[in-house]
């Protein structure tokens, strides 16, 4: 992984990849009840972080840089957005719920690193012998 | 017929995103922080044209959606050392929400 100009297989597997996350993030968005608060934004970063972070503990993704590509930067980062909480924190706050806007902003912060860094200790357990990359 | 259209915007985004961060990211992750500060700008642009469903379809929901990344800035946040993870947070944070509410205040004043 350090290669600066990807190639067009990696571009097009990512490509993919983020066409499949961005749809299950849309599928669970149309799917989710209506509310004030963006649970369902909040729930799809929180889940999406520590997923990335535990990724590397899974073989295939060891095994092969191609499927850790798909997955991680492809589904994850397609499947999670800052553009959506962004929106939303401006949203609410426009709207004169400049509390719960606060809460969103703060919320999906606290509980995204939470989650990105329990991920990667649970890997890292997983795997005490693993090397990077 | 929009989950085509999110999958499509998703698929221009997302590979965008990924050779951005192998370009500019290093020490300091530049190229995901420029990532996700354009993408809510341009989110927060497109929110503001009333685009129809089809049209928030591809470009808020596929292309922004997929362009920026909540996951990967978490996972490099808890990566890198404390000062320049809390320079990261901090930035993307406020530039983001920023860029955002600055993107719809433009085109709501001009529309």
């Amino acid at each position: 992984m350090s290669a600066r100009r990807p190639g067009a297989t990696d571009l097009l597997v990512v490509s993919v990849g983020g066409a499949a996350g961005a749809v299950l993030r849309f599928a669970i968005d149309t799917a989710a009840p209506d509310s004030l608060f963006p649970w369902p934004t909040l729930a799809i970063n929180v889940v999406g972080a520590f997923v990335l972070g535990v990724l590397p503990a899974l073989a295939v993704v060891r095994r092969s840089r191609r499927v850790a590509l798909a997955l991680g930067p492809g589904v994850l980062g397609g499947f999670t957005t800052v553009s959506a909480w962004a929106g939303q924190v401006r949203e609410l706050a426009d709207d004169g719920h400049a509390g719960l806007a606060g809460l969103c902003l703060l919320l999906t912060l606290a509980a995204g690193l939470a989650a990105a860094a329990l991920g990667q200790h649970l890997a890292r357990r997983a795997e005490p012998e693993a090397t990077m990359g | 017929m929009s989950a085509l259209l999110v999958a499509l915007g998703a698929a221009v985004g997302a590979p965008l995103r990924f050779a951005l961060s192998r370009a500019l990211d290093g020490r300091f992750p530049m190229g995901m922080l420029l990532v996700n500060v354009l993408g809510s700008g341009l989110f927060g642009v497109f929110a503001a044209m009333s685009l129809g469903d089809a049209g928030w379809a591809l470009l808020g929901t596929g292309f922004c959606g997929g362009f920026t990344s909540f996951s990967t800035f978490a996972v490099q946040s808890v990566e890198r050392p404390a000062r320049p993870a809390t320079t990261y947070v901090v930035a993307t944070v406020m530039l983001s929400v920023g860029a955002c509410a600055g993107g719809w205040s433009l085109v709501s004043a001009l529309g």
